[in-house]
């Protein structure tokens, strides 16, 4: 088959800004992977391109990439699967990691989010003479997190690292809980501390991305969720995110839907952060973009169904 | 820049990152220097396993016996009795490290069968087990804040009064030269796959770290040794475990017959790998196969079976071959997967050369003689490395920095500058690889013969003339992966001429090789090691008895 590359290309000692390059292979197997075609122009037809690739059988994290706009894995994705009806395959660096050639982006930002999260068992008390005696159930839940191949695609495609690079990002909470949720770790309370603190587990939007380009499965929203619901049963309610969701759910329940600006307001713990939001809420007045809010947010025809919903699935819990 | 260190480890793969972590325990102030990041490392790849006499009934003696039996007797008998017997607390360690084994009911560490084991001594972490292993050896580095060199590659060994001294190592990032002084260098640089093609191995998988060691003087041993797995996919060499035929997979050439009933009728799909791989070979060679391969078929097992139990592959043959094991059968191959043979080392990781060490597949002890058992490398790692990171760290204490300065630095820049500089004449990187990847393949694979492997011995010196006029197209500086691909040609050529050398002097079939002009094992004149070194620009070989403490060599039958 034939295959298109369009590729974003950047020499940090020339180029002024990224460009993108064409390449026509022809007489590829049907099979071809994008990083097989990538490998096969940098080794017979343009030997400046620049990309880091190692095991071609998706376990060692090297070769993510934007395909087609999407952070994924060049060695695990077929051209065959992703080609452009014209034929083609867009394959640009990460994102949220800044461009050093082509396609190698700096790396440090991911290891420095790793490492901040203190990514090691800490365990107390004398070390038994065998191995720590634990329930296989526990271990196997952690495998989800512990086949995170640090590829890095997550950190290139969250929304909110996107704004905000404090962010420790989905990888690294995803590690966290790879941590917390192991009954070997005596740290469990101050890590969970930790993870409370802004850029941890209250910053994540649920936007999805993550769960959507993670080659591996790891599905990073979900543990940050489910840190959330340790962070909490730990007794960590005193966080705007906390409050946030509890009044998004109360407000739904109720009325059907969400009052917004109730929302905004009732998250925020203290008076100086409600009365931050007063410009906004002014701005949004004069704009006339205020939704109904306090009495007049009314009941949506169908809140009584969506009350019932949220009863029995809280007599569930 | 000029760096120092006490102890310098080149190399983040579990062989690496453990010793590292034992020099610092014994107080060594130590570096580490890769290639790629240290979860990039081919640790990664291992999914069966890690062995350990751990369980009730087990035995270090049998553990060590299996290895020796598996080895066909070409392994060090006194080294492969320290593997068995401190298997079970490096195993534990690691448990306390944080690697999350599989449990029994009880919570206790659970273990499977492995092919030629007598007991269910392999330890393992679901298909992930070498991910999960160098993982956490990383994480211990974060832990004790083991300073990393990440993204230098090394290019030469500082040798100083006939000792290793640190190395010259090129800054990705930059393409800046640095020079690391160390007072004891340990080697964990891996295997040498690509020198193969087609090769289960890593892109990374360059034997550098090999050629290194035998640049500076030390000799390489049994590197004839070079272990073949039955079933490869032949698009990328992705490998496909031993789980599918140990579900009942069936082997068929393009007659559709299940050709293993006429080479091993007892033990069928599941004989030793050097025997199906041997099969598999013959069927191709006399004309049964399919475009030079033979097909795993899996349909009988039913969807279930595959769906479930064999995820991965079902995943692999579908990302790589784009066949469904549900429907159909699956091309599959021979693949060079990893070699015995490598830097001569005692029991303590000292190489030959004063101040080297090496430890794991860059090293030969030699505990996997002619060939290696599924879930000792792992093993591997871990035990030596940890000997070596201590006796490194010994030996540091005993002894001082270089002299060596920015003359020494500027003699690798120099060398690179030229490179770079060299004006084109018609030889690069990518097409000479793949020239020297078939040639090992298709002479010193499978089958073997004084011809085949001295055409070998010829082609692979055309090659190395033609090196000579290499040039580099990217003339960047940042990220040029196009010049580290030719440094790694050098050394894979480097290498792969000590493995020819080695294959035509060893006389006799054993383990990985498979002479058809020397069918039989020969132990009146082959209970030898072959040693390779490096004189000028040709090779000088030597023999070594082998250590046998307890073992007398018998028959090797399963
Ligand atoms: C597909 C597959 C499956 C396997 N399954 C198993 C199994 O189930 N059980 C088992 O026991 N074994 C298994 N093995 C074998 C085992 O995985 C390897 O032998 C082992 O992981 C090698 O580890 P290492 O630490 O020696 O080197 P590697 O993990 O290969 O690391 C090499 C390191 O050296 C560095 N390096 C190399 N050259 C340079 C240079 N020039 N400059 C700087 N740094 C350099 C690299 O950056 C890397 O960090 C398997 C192998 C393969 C290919
Ligand atoms: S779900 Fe959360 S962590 Fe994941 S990409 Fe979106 S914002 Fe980032
Ligand atoms: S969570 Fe998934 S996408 Fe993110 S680094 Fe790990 S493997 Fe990659
Ligand atoms: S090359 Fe290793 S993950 Fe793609």
């Amino acid at each position: 088959m034939d295959v298109n590359l369009r590729v974003q290309r950047y020499d940090p000692a020339g180029d002024r800004k990224p460009y993108y390059e064409e390449y026509l292979l022809t007489g590829q197997p049907e099979g071809v992977t994008v990083l097989d075609a990538l490998i096969e122009v940098r080794e017979n037809v343009d030997e400046t391109l620049g990309m880091r690739c190692s095991c071609r059988s998706s376990i060692c994290g090297s070769c993510a990439m934007r395909i087609n706009g999407q952070a994924t894995l060049a060695c695990k994705t077929r051209v065959s699967s992703v080609a452009q009806p014209d034929g083609s395959v867009t394959v640009e660096p990460m994102g949220n990691m800044p461009v050093l050639k082509d396609l190698v982006v700096d790396f440090e930002i991911f290891w420095n989010k790793i490492n901040d999260i203190g990514p090691w068992l800490k365990t107390e008390g004398p070390v038994p003479e065998r191995e720590y005696i634990v329930d296989n159930e526990k271990m196997l839940n952690l495998i989800g997190t512990v086949g995170c191949i640090m590829c890095g695609a997550c950190v290139s495609d969250c929304t909110v690292l996107a704004a905000d690079p404090d962010f420790l990002g989905p990888a690294a909470l995803a590690k966290a809980y790879r941590f917390v949720g192991d009954p070997r770790d005596a740290h469990r309370e101050e890590r969970l501390a930790d993870y409370v603190k802004d850029g941890g587990i209250w910053d994540c939007t649920h936007c999805y991305y993550c769960v959507e380009v993670c080659p591996k499965g790891v599905a990073p929203m979900e543990w940050i969720l489910e840190l959330r619901r340790e962070a909490e049963a730990a007794g960590h309610t005193n966080h705007n995110g906390v409050r946030h969701s509890k009044v998004f759910a109360e407000s739904v329940k109720e009325a059907g839907w969400l009052d917004e600006a109730k929302l905004a307001m009732e998250s925020m713990g203290s008076l100086k952060e409600k009365l931050s939001l007063v410009p906004v809420g002014l701005r949004s007045l004069l704009h006339g973009k205020m939704p109904p809010t306090g009495p007049l947010h009314y009941k949506r025809p169908g809140a009584d169904h969506v009350k019932r919903i949220f009863e029995e699935l809280e007599a569930k819990e | 820049m000029i760096f120092e260190h006490d102890v310098l480890v080149i190399g983040a793969g579990m062989a690496g990152l453990r010793s590292a972590i034992e020099a610092n325990r014994a107080g060594a102030d130590v570096a580490i220097l890769t290639k790629v990041y240290p979860v990039r490392s081919h640790t990664n790849a291992a999914q069966g396993g890690i062995n350990a006499a751990l369980g009730e009934g087990d035995s270090w003696e049998s553990h060590a016996y299996d290895t020796v039996k598996g080895s066909d007797f070409l392994g060090d008998q006194d080294a492969i009795e320290i593997l068995a017997q401190e298997a079970p607390s490096d195993i534990i360690e690691l448990e306390h490290m944080g690697v999350i084994f599989n449990r029994d009911e009880e919570g206790r560490l659970g273990s499977r069968n492995f092919g030629g084991a007598t007991h269910a001594r392999t330890y393992f972490v679901a298909d992930i087990t070498g991910q999960a292993m160098l993982h956490v050896g990383y994480e211990q580095i974060l832990k004790y804040k083991i300073p990393c060199y990440n993204e230098f590659f090394a290019t030469s060994l500082i040798l100083e009064g006939g000792e290793a001294k640190g190395c010259l190592a090129i800054e990705l990032r930059t393409g800046e030269m640095h020079m690391v002084k160390a007072k004891a260098v340990i080697m964990c640089t891996g295997g040498v796959g690509r020198a193969f093609e087609p090769s289960t191995n890593a892109l990374i998988c360059t034997g550098d770290g090999m050629a290194l060691a035998y640049q500076a003087g030390a000799p390489l041993m049994d590197m004839e040794m070079v272990q073949y797995h039955p079933t490869t996919l032949p698009s990328n060499g992705a490998l496909l475990t031993e789980g599918a035929r140990g579900e009942g997979a069936y082997l068929i050439n393009s007659l559709g017959e299940r050709f293993m009933q006429k080479y091993a009728p007892n033990m069928l799909e599941l004989a030793s790998r050097d025997v199906v791989s041997r099969s598999e070979q013959t069927e191709i060679n006399e004309g049964r196969g399919i475009n030079g391969c033979v097909l795993l078929d899996c349909r009988h097992l039913g969807e279930q079976v595959i769906r479930t139990k064999l995820s991965q592959i079902y995943d692999l043959a579908k990302d790589f071959s784009g066949i469904d094991l549900v429907k159909e059968p699956v091309p599959i191959r021979p693949g060079m997967h990893y070699i015995m043979g490598g830097i001569k080392t005692d029991v303590n990781g000292r190489t030959m050369l004063p101040g080297l060490f090496a430890a794991g597949e860059t090293a030969c002890i030699s505990l996997h003689g002619g060939n290696r058992l599924g879930a000792n490398s792992l093993l591997e790692l871990v035990v030596f490395g940890r000997r070596a990171g201590a006796a490194a760290a010994e030996h540091a204490a005993r002894s001082q920095h270089s002299g060596a300065g920015e003359k020494r630095l500027k003699q690798d820049d120099d060398t690179i500058r030229e490179l770079l500089g060299r004006e084109d004449k018609g030889e690069h990187a990518g097409p000479l690889r793949m020239e020297l990847g078939r040639t090992m393949h298709e002479n010193v694979g499978v089958y073997r013969t004084a011809e085949g492997l001295t055409k070998a011995i010829g082609l692979v010196a055309q090659l190395k003339e033609r090196y000579r006029r290499i040039s580099v197209g990217d003339k960047g500086q940042v990220f040029n992966t196009n010049l580290t691909a030719a440094l790694e040609l050098g050394n894979m050529l480097d290498v792969s001429e000590a493995i020819c050398r080695g294959s035509l002097m060893r006389e006799e079939s054993r383990g990985a090789q498979f002479r058809l002009d020397f069918p039989d094992r020969n132990d009146e004149q082959w209970l030898k090691h072959t040693l390779a070194y490096k004189d000028g620009d040709s090779v000088r070989m030597d023999t070594l008895p082998v250590k046998i403490t307890r073992w007398e060599p018998v028959k090797r039958t399963y």
